[in-house]
């Protein structure tokens, strides 16, 4: 797996948005995750890691099904907020699914609502040592 | 500083037979209709509600949004003291209104940083963004987090806003008079984005008035509705400030009431920074109870009016909640304005109500007689910016220029 | 015209149509007519008064569905509740999105997770559940629990 430059692909399920936003934010000047290597992909096909965010709900759920399948394995992938981990506040309501990670099997949790974008960094850090097998 | 690529934001996707929150149908290049889907963010909120006490369905609402995250709680914790008849002291007030003029700054420029990319101005997105971070910065001084705040409770709020912290609170909207100034001169002279958005996306003032549209959406088009001078609630009643409306309720007029209301925002937070310094006293007035009855809370959030409707039946949770985005009514309005607007603009006329982020990512074009994809998502942000390059040689300028210095 | 004097226009007129009205402070008014009758008392508060409709709140009680519609009259600073009771067995209301379009997406709403059925609504269908929803389960209803049988648990 290449990783001096890491195609990112972003999956959102439900939503409130804040994950998604700090997740744009980390390409912005001052986090800028791009001298990691890091690039976002508009094509889960080209993923090498996929961004899992939101608490997937019975509609978004069905729809991430779908587009899992289409990325080509192997594929990273974290769940970014807590949301995405376990269903945050909204794991018991009616309209939520299991939690994603039940059918997309996750590499890596981020917790947090929402994670603070250096949380994110460090784990994009911690990942890129791992996938690179150093400590 | 360095060079940056911008790489173009996903997700984008391309499955063919893909169920998309914004279907369009279009003969060629013009659009004929509009077909919106929900239901992609129902969590199920009311439900949840009804399982939390007053105190905890705060934090449940915040989380509906996370760029309108204290709009909700706002309206949340207003319809609980308007069931209880619960008092809320002055020096709260005054907190909840800086609290949600941050927002909606942030909020806004979020927005425009959005606008930016649709059209193909990337360097209006980064450097928006950029400043949108000196905001969330003081969100963090302030309430902790940079966002989802929890500084609504019923009552009042939970954190004071501590009097040594309002200098920085002072400078940081100091700093922000400058870049604002110039994202409007930036944008409001523009000749190429007068081209873009000028007459684009027209909702009349009827069309407004009939579909109940709300916020910035409504003000563009003439309809002068406002929550917080309409309605007052929080400090809004207390200071000066102004309801900024224009009257031709395009894309560009949206943008220009967006843009305006920062100014205003900034305006607000002076007044009530230094009313902080005299008016002293409780920040919560503690309510151990919330009396049976009826309460409806509502609150102007970037994108218009919040309403939140609970009724109590004497115990310490919801009998019921209903919850009610502006999103709700403006989405609506986009079967409106859309219709006989060419392909290349449909993406910034659905943007131009400031849906849900996620909304926005979801776009399809069908052909409107054999109902088979044509665009995506992907592709119909390409044929806007292409649509702004090509206008950009037509009229020989670059664009909005934004020189804020290093 | 002032508060006052529009507010007295508002019951007057409805004043043969109204079951209860309650005047609970100088911002809110809340007034019961009979399911028949909302739909005129909508085109009147919408179209003689010019309230704007803010939304219609649907709850589930032990003795019936209500149906509260929220109007706001913002140059007065009042939001004005026509509410009506609706049968706890067959729920029915005619629509006001013929009166009133910005009532449309609610009205599907309120079908879809209370199962109040709304006469001649113009585009009824699901707003918010998937297509597969079963029928006739009402999640907003009282005898709708989470965590049953709904939900899909892997231990």
């Amino acid at each position: 797996m290449l990783t001096k430059s890491l195609n990112v692909f972003h999956l959102a399920g439900s939503p409130c948005n804040n994950c998604d936003i700090e997740i744009l934010d980390v390409l912005t000047p001052r986090y800028d995750a791009e001298r990691f290597g890091l690039v976002l992909v508009g094509s889960i096909r080209h993923a090498d890691v996929i961004l899992l965010s939101g608490a997937f709900n019975k509609k978004s759920a069905i729809r991430a099904r779908e587009v899992y399948k289409q990325a080509a394995k192997p594929v990273v992938v974290i769940a970014v907020g807590s949301c995405a981990c376990t269903g945050n506040i909204f794991r018991h309501s009616y309209n939520i699914d299991e939690p994603v990670g039940n059918y997309i099997p996750v590499d890596a949790y981020l917790p947090g609502c929402p994670p603070k974008p250096e949380a994110m960094l460090a784990a994009v850090v911690k990942l890129i040592a791992k996938l690179r097998g150093e400590k | 500083m360095a060079k940056k690529t911008i790489i173009p934001i996903g997700p984008y996707h391309p499955l063919q037979e893909e169920p998309e929150f914004f279907k369009l149908h279009v003969e060629g290049e013009k659009v004929v209709g509009l077909d919106i889907e929900l239901g992609y963010n129902h969590r199920g909120i009311e439900k949840l509600s009804e399982s939390k006490t007053f105190e905890q369905t705060v934090f449940l609402v915040e989380r509906i949004c996370g760029i309108c995250s204290t709009s909700h709680p706002i309206a949340c914790v207003q319809a609980i003291e308007d069931a209880g008849d619960i008092e809320v002291p002055e020096r709260a007030l005054y907190i909840r209104s800086v609290i949600g003029e941050l927002e909606r700054i942030h909020s806004h420029l979020l927005w425009l940083g959005l606008a930016g990319h649709f059209l193909g101005f990337n360097t209006v997105w980064m450097w928006v963004w950029r400043y949108r971070e000196d905001v969330l910065d003081i969100m963090e001084l302030i309430t902790g987090n940079r966002n989802h705040y929890a500084m609504m409770k019923p009552g009042g709020v939970h954190r004071d806003i501590k009097n040594e912290d309002i200098p920085t609170i002072k400078k940081m909207c100091d700093g922000l008079k400058k870049p604002l100034a110039l994202f409007r001169d930036a944008v409001i002279d523009d000749p190429v984005i007068h081209a873009r958005l000028k007459g684009v996306g027209v909702l009349s003032r009827q069309q407004i008035i009939d579909y109940g549209a709300l916020g910035p959406t409504a003000r563009a088009s003439g309809v002068a509705i406002d929550v917080r001078r309409d309605h007052p609630h929080a400090a809004y009643d207390r200071i000066d400030w102004d309801v900024i409306i224009t009257q031709n309720g395009d894309v560009f007029d949206k943008t220009v009431v967006r843009i305006l209301e920062m100014f205003e925002s900034v305006k607000i937070i002076y007044q009530c920074i230094e009313k902080l310094k005299t008016v002293t006293g409780p920040y919560n007035s503690n309510p151990k109870e919330i009396k049976p009855g009826d309460g409806i809370g509502h609150y102007e959030a970037p994108r218009g009016e919040v309403i939140h409707y609970i009724r109590s039946d004497g115990t310490n949770r919801p009998a019921r909640h209903k919850v009610r985005a502006p999103s709700f009514m403006n989405i609506v309005t986009d079967r409106e304005a859309v219709l006989g607007e060419s392909v290349a603009d449909a993406s910034i006329i659905l943007a131009a109500v400031d849906p849900c982020y996620c909304c926005t990512e979801r776009m399809a074009a069908v052909d409107s007689r054999t109902g088979r994809q044509v665009l995506t998502s992907a592709e119909l942000l390409r044929l806007s910016r292409e649509k702004t390059e090509k206008l950009k040689k037509e009229i020989g300028a670059p664009g909005p220029q934004l020189d804020l210095g290093a | 015209m002032t508060r006052e004097e529009v507010l007295a226009k508002i019951e007057q007129s409805l004043s043969d149509k109204t079951v209860e009205i309650f005047k609970k402070s100088d911002r809110r008014t809340y007034i019961e007519v009979k399911p028949e009758d909302i739909p005129e008392a909508s085109r009147f508060i919408f179209r003689d008064i010019g309230a704007r409709f803010q939304i219609a709140s649907g709850i589930d009680t032990p003795t019936g569905f209500e149906i509260l519609y929220h109007w706001a009259l913002d140059a007065y600073n009042h939001i004005v509740t026509i509410k009506t009771k609706l049968d706890k067995e067959k729920p029915e209301i005619d629509s006001i999105a013929p009166v009133c379009v910005a009532a449309e997406w609610i009205e599907r709403e309120m079908w879809e997770l209370l199962g109040i059925t709304f006469r001649n609504h113009p585009d009824m269908r699901r707003l918010l559940l998937i297509d597969d929803w079963p029928e006739g389960v009402y999640p907003l209803r009282r005898d709708y629990s989470t965590g049953g049988e709904y939900k899909k648990e892997k231990e």
